[in-house]
């Protein structure tokens, strides 16, 4: 295979080629609907250029989709489809709430403090599922659907608790207290020109990416976890304990989203609202994961492209363009994604019964 | 104790409305699990479903017109799940998430261009899926309140039942049911028969879109009256965990819509009632319901064996 072959056949290139044909589709959708796609992919990626600012905001808008991302991606890799991603940044977020109101802790350990009990809560989410599932045999798409609504309700019943809702009119919990930030300092947000909301939680998610990466590659740990992944019976047979390993797969996949929802809360949010609707991060998590192949690295990266693709979607209102073309352009990347497999480049004819 | 029996006709009424939508994408979801085809593109397809039904009937003022283009328009995105899935033997959880964020963001678009708002134009009631019995029951004595409260209802809510039983014959009673089950079983076995898995599992996917599609519209054009992009959240979901929850079966299904929309009706109920119950559990009420009864009753459900699996036609 010639170098030229190998890269139009890699994963990268698909990705990118799929991610080039999402925004010609969504250019002809928006000239179906009569806005003119230069102006709006323009308005798009100024928006995303324009300042340190702006870039500062698509990366806090990055960073819960790439803890995400590493969540669902780790949870893939490991045979399970982590469709609950969603309800587990929830709890977490939740906990990372009620500890930062409620612990009077000094800075530095607050934030620890909210992280860790995300983590837990979200920990436990995915472990309850991975228990339904090998104790009752209950399918884990189903249960994992069922927990992210329980979460949701769970969340808008711990908002309105009168020892943590807000003290004024609005449909919120209150603040967490400012020690529990992990805003960046405010020397650095001002000499840089950031958004007020940048934060740790970027060096956050690298961190993670990096321990995912060393957990599946590196150990005995994420050997064990993909050999279940790969072939269950196979694995048993091996002496790996399966159900073990789907359980603690599920805790590190939650824990992850719950981190997500922490950094998210301690960022930029400071307050959870009561919701009416689920906001699907969960399911933008789950793209980060496919657009970056499960990749820790390719998350990273992806995670961010999303990230900045949302920021700058949600600029396009401005030009009278509706946002949600967004959602048509990251829906036909994955979908194309799905299919990638069938763009295949070959320059030369493969011989006949060549390799079997 | 009159109180008493009012309240409960307005709980059958809301859980009757609140199953409807559920149970035709519960419904479309079975046809394309049992031919081996996960579909977690149902919440999509009911939102696109949602957005043509309340637009065509509030441009055509033809309610039946406006559910008929629904059901077309989940099934086109159906197509493409299909297409992707049984042509190209795409990851079936993929597919179906990447039609989750283009159909809606489809619907929305489409929505802005055409009413310069996410949401459409309200429909006037006679745009509105008609309701059958109105008048037909007269209030007085509690049981005739009663009774009106029951069937004030919408056709929409009486067809899904004639809906139901339709699917029900095609599954069990014909010759095409017995073959998109076995290709959910074993294509294999379905191909070396001469049967063609990949048309039986088109078709299905197919059907289970249009299906989606009319559940989406009973949201809009009777539930309430506009699409909104809050119209659709997570019903589909629901719908396919009421087929795990129904063991793949469509009349199982139905059990679990049911229980979902009598939790959604005494949401209602308690709600307008002086009752002291927070919203928010009695909401995780059927979820919680659901885990508990699958630990309890209905144990390991049994998946089609060649559910989620692409199938390559052998040589």
């Amino acid at each position: 295979m010639s170098k030229l072959e190998k890269i139009l056949q890699s994963a990268f290139f698909r990705t990118l080629l799929s991610i080039l044909i999402g925004f010609a589709v969504g250019a002809i959708f928006l000239l179906a609907v009569n806005i003119s796609p230069v102006e709006a992919y323009e308005k798009l990626f100024t928006s995303i250029f324009s300042s340190p600012k702006s870039l500062s905001y698509c990366v806090v808008y990055a960073t819960p989709l790439i803890i995400l991302g590493l969540s669902v991606a780790f949870s893939f890799r490991t045979g399970v489809f982590n469709i609950g991603a969603e309800g587990q940044f929830v709890v977490g977020s939740m906990a990372a709430c009620v500890v930062g109101i409620l612990v009077p802790a000094p800075p530095v350990i607050l934030p620890i403090l909210c992280i860790a009990a995300a983590a837990i809560a979200g920990a436990l989410w995915g472990v309850i599922v991975g228990f339904l599932k090998v104790k009752w045999g209950i399918n884990e798409v189903l249960s994992m659907i069922m927990f992210n609504w329980i979460a949701f309700y769970l969340s808008n019943y711990i908002a309105d608790i009168p020892l943590i809702k807000s003290d004024g009119n609005a449909e919120a919990t209150k603040n967490v207290q400012e020690a529990a930030m992990i805003l960046l300092p405010e020397s650095w947000i001002k000499g840089l020109g950031l958004c007020n909301s940048a934060s740790w939680g970027i060096f956050i998610a690298a961190a993670l990416a990096v321990m995912v990466y060393v957990i599946i590659e590196k150990t005995a740990l994420g050997y064990r976890l993909k050999a279940v992944g790969y072939n269950r019976d196979a694995a048993e047979y091996g002496g790996i304990n399966a159900n073990l390993s789907i359980m603690t797969a599920l805790a590190i996949s939650g824990a992850m989203s719950g981190i997500a929802g922490a950094t998210n809360l301690l960022g930029i949010g400071q307050r959870i609202a009561i919701f009416s609707a689920q906001e699907s991060y969960g399911f933008q998590g789950i793209i980060a994961a496919l657009i970056g192949a499960n990749n820790p690295l390719g998350v990273f990266v992806g995670g961010l492209f999303y990230g900045a693709i949302k920021y700058g979607g949600s600029r396009l209102n401005i030009i009278g363009a509706p946002s949600e073309v967004v959602n048509v352009i990251m829906g036909t990347v994955i979908f194309l994604i799905a299919i990638s497999h069938i763009f295949n480049f070959r320059l030369k004819k493969k011989k006949k019964g060549g390799d079997k | 104790m009159d109180n008493l029996i009012n309240n409960l006709g307005i709980l059958v009424y809301a859980t009757l409305l609140y199953t409807a939508p559920l149970l035709y994408a519960a419904m479309g979801s079975c046809f394309s699990e049992v031919s081996g085809v996960v579909n977690i593109g149902i919440e999509g397809m009911m939102t696109m479903g949602a957005f043509t039904g309340a637009a065509v009937a509030y441009f055509t003022g033809n309610p039946w017109l406006g559910f008929l283009c629904a059901g077309l328009s989940g099934m086109a995105f159906a197509l493409l799940h299909g297409v992707a899935t049984v042509k190209f033997g795409a990851d079936q959880t993929i597919s179906g998430t990447a039609i989750n964020f283009l159909a809606p963001g489809v619907a929305i678009v489409t929505a802005k261009a055409i009413f310069n708002s996410s949401d459409t134009i309200p429909l006037e009631p006679t745009s509105k899926m008609p309701i059958l019995f109105s008048g037909v029951f007269s209030s007085g004595t509690p049981w005739s309140n009663f009774m009106k409260n029951v069937f004030s209802t919408y056709a929409s809510t009486y067809l899904v039942f004639v809906v139901l039983v339709v699917v029900w014959f095609v599954f069990y009673k014909t010759r095409f049911g017995l073959r998109m089950r076995a290709c959910g079983e074993h294509p294999m076995a379905c191909q070396s028969l001469g049967i063609d898995v990949h048309r039986t599992r088109m078709i299905c996917v197919c059907l289970s879109g249009f299906l989606a599609g009319l559940g989406g519209a009973c949201m809009t054009m009777a539930t309430s009256n506009q699409f909104r992009p809050t119209s659709i959240v997570g019903q589909g979901f629901i719908a396919i965990a009421a087929v795990i929850f129904g063991k793949f079966r469509p009349q199982g299904a139905m059990i679990g819509c049911l229980l979902f929309g009598l939790c959604s009706g005494l949401r209602v109920v308690i709600g307008s009632s002086s009752l002291n119950i927070s919203v928010q559990l009695l909401s995780m009420i059927p979820y919680v319901v659901t885990v508990i009864v699958l630990i309890f009753f209905v144990g390991k459900s049994h998946v089609p064996a060649a559910n989620g699996k692409p199938f390559v036609k052998a040589k």
